[in-house]
């Protein structure tokens, strides 16, 4: 066999002084970093074959491991950079696609870390969310074009007939991620963290294990192009539906879950056959246009009987404030965005790298758009794609966004080190895997806690923000740009963002 | 109603990490280097991970109602401490004869040859709030709490 030209991303650092071989990391480790030398009685690591997930660093009970890029230097060179070597070294190793997991991790300009909030200075007040009510509840569908309401004697009685909502008690929901792209327990935690807070979590194109149907009323059911796991059960378990077009991290290309994860359990939810691989098509093979979408809006309205609002789900792409436009007119209650550095279980590196536009940009354009068209109530917009932090919510929403997805943020909350191996299938931390060994490592009373937990973090910081601009409802905030200042941009960003520069 | 530790086998990883911080609790030092240093030669923790395939669980005394151990015991080691109720092994009484280890429906101790021979036994970390299995299982498979008669945590 040809000598490898790989090398370690990471070296392994142990301190034998404080190792006491108790081989809690050679147990944990689904890569085989970890190894016990019976002969000399000490474990030993292999770094080869480590992806940095932290795993064996967090168990460690003396903390004697620590994990360090490998320190291995080619000679300086601008242009042909560590990383692309070596991308090259693999593809002339193994001569296919490469492949990666999560979100975009390239240096692209991140627009929420460029734009600043305002805050409630003399001339107006700001609001004490502790001591005043604040209020983040949040309705996601479409909204009509004006209320009829009549008055008698008794009071006043609403006679324009709203169409479904979802109602939000906090305007952040979890993204679609399917049972398969991630473990049974994850997708609990999901399901559990959502119904406690009062918001939804999404079932991806992995349809609904018959255990999780008690959360229906906070399930948003996809429907994808490989519809798998789509009947009517399914839809009518959920409390809204979405087609899903599009995803951030590889716009234009489909799902792929590998047979190996279609585990018996997974094959009866997606009903497919147990070992197959899970194939999403890149289009639905019965959408090309934007009529063609309107015909399956419909046909899942109607088979819900107009009960549940239907969403839209595509990446964010050049031209997407059209898009969104067909998208309204087609009929969709709710046009969800996914951008640029949204993530994924697996997708080819250089589409996640290079295919699609950041939500900033997409939402800034959507909202515009819509508000430009005299569309902008006929659906709510969703924006998704990388929300760090609560501060990325209020920006979102500001921006115009009713609400956002995290799902990134929800795994990391679980567990996720971005080790970036989703589709390794090893997820050392139970939650991108289907190895009975690795998924029992998330426990779901845990996770539902730690989501939660976060969910709640978020929300106060979100109400501290709002007071602060002396805003008391999400409502106020939502397309409110002049609460956004944007720093280092230049006009054409600062225009496509529609938002002034900071200090004007 | 004294607690008893409850057994969440669907929640345990096999890391062992109950049997790393049993030895440290039961070591003279309390620390982990130590325990594992010098100390290590005459101990050993008094719960098993049994592991078959993916399944696996931390095994440790049951405490039972009626323990077959007490029973069992020639010389008056194992018995219910009268204070906290626990059954525990009085090691300098035990005379390695191994009757408690033939009797425990669950297999829950171990002959500890080490130094002189005992019967090595969980004894909830005697007094202690939380059992160090209990406090140091990083998924929650143990958990310390009241039951009933059936063993079921209420």
């Amino acid at each position: 066999m040809a000598l490898s030209l790989a090398t370690a991303s990471f070296c392994i650092e142990r301190d034998p002084a404080r190792c006491i071989a108790c081989q809690v990391c050679v147990r944990q480790c689904a890569n085989d970093v970890h190894f016990y030398d019976a002969d000399d009685d000490v474990v030993r690591s292999r770094d080869l074959t480590c992806v940095g997930c932290h795993r064996c660093v967090t168990l460690c009970p003396t903390q004697a491991l620590s994990v360090r890029q490998n320190p291995l230097e080619f000679r300086p060179h601008a242009n042909w950079a560590p990383a692309i070597l070596r991308n090259i070294y693999k593809q002339a190793e193994t001569g296919g696609m490469l492949l990666t997991g999560m979100g975009d991790d390239q240096p692209q300009r991140i627009y929420w870390d460029h734009m600043v909030l305002n805050a409630s200075q003399v001339t107006n007040p700001s609001i004490d969310p502790v001591r005043e009510p604040m209020e983040l509840k949040t309705y996601l569908g479409s909204k009509p074009e004006r209320l009829e309401i009549t008055e008698d004697g008794e009071g006043a009685t609403l006679r324009t007939e709203i169409t479904p909502q979802l109602e939000l008690d906090i305007p952040i929901m979890f993204s679609a991620m399917s049972y398969g792209s991630i473990s049974f327990n994850a997708c609990e935690s999901l399901a559990r963290a959502a119904t406690e807070a009062g918001t939804y979590y999404n079932t991806g194109e992995g349809g609904l294990h018959p255990a999780l149907y008690q959360y229906g009323p906070n399930t948003i059911a996809q429907v994808a192009s490989g519809r798998f796991g789509v009947h009517l059960d399914y839809l009518n378990a959920a409390a809204a539906l979405e087609i899903k077009i599009g995803q951030g991290a590889k716009p234009g290309i489909g799902g792929h879950l590998p047979g190996e994860k279609v585990t018996l359990d997974i094959s009866r939810t997606r009903m497919i056959p147990q070992g197959t691989d899970a194939l999403s098509p890149a289009p639905h093979h019965d959408i090309y246009s934007i009529e063609d979408l309107r015909q399956l809006i419909y046909a899942i309205k109607e088979a819900t009987h107009y009960q549940k609002p239907v969403s839209v789900k595509v990446a964010a792409v050049h031209n997407i404030a059209p898009i969104a436009s067909g998208i309204v007119r087609a009929g969709a209650d709710i046009v969800a965005i996914d951008g640029l550095r949204g993530g994924t279980g697996a997708a080819p590196t250089m589409v996640r790298n290079n295919v699609g536009i950041p939500i900033e940009l997409a939402i800034a354009a959507v909202d515009a758009r819509l508000r430009a068209e005299g569309v902008r109530h006929r659906a709510s917009l969703v924006a998704a794609g990388s929300m760090r932090c609560s501060a990325d919510v209020v920006k979102a929403i500001a921006l115009g966004a009713d609400a956002v997805y995290i799902a990134t943020s929800a795994l990391v909350a679980m567990g996720c080190h971005l080790c970036q191996h989703c589709y390794t299938g090893k997820c050392n931390w139970g939650i991108a895997t289907q190895d009975p060994y690795l998924t029992k490592r998330l426990n779901p009373n845990i996770g539902a806690r730690r989501l939660g937990n976060l969910l709640r973090a978020w929300a106060l910081e979100i109400k501290e923000m709002m007071g602060g601009m002396g805003i008391n409802s999400i409502e106020s905030l939502r397309g409110n740009r002049d609460h956004l200042r944007g720093i280092g941009l230049n006009a054409v960003e600062l225009d496509a963002l529609g938002i002034k520069a900071a200090g004007m | 109603m004294s607690k008893r530790i409850v057994i969440h086998e669907e929640h345990c990883i096999g890391c062992r990490l109950c049997e790393v911080h049993c030895l440290v609790q039961h070591s003279s030092s309390k620390d982990i280097v130590k325990a594992y240093g010098g100390e290590r030669s005459h101990l050993m923790p008094r719960l098993t991970v049994e592991e078959d395939g993916p399944v696996s669980f931390a095994l440790q005394c049951r405490q039972c109602e009626e323990p077959s151990c007490v029973e069992a015991c020639v010389s008056g080691a194992m018995h219910r401490d009268p204070l906290t109720g626990t059954v525990v092994c009085d090691e300098d009484v035990c005379v390695g004869c191994w009757m408690c280890i033939m009797v425990c429906p669950a297999g829950a101790i171990q002959q500890n040859l080490l130094g002189t021979r005992i019967a090595s036994k969980c004894d909830l970390c005697y007094g202690a709030e939380l059992p160090a299995c209990v406090a140091n299982c990083p998924n929650e498979a143990l958990t310390f709490e009241v039951v009933d008669e059936k063993g079921a945590a209420s």
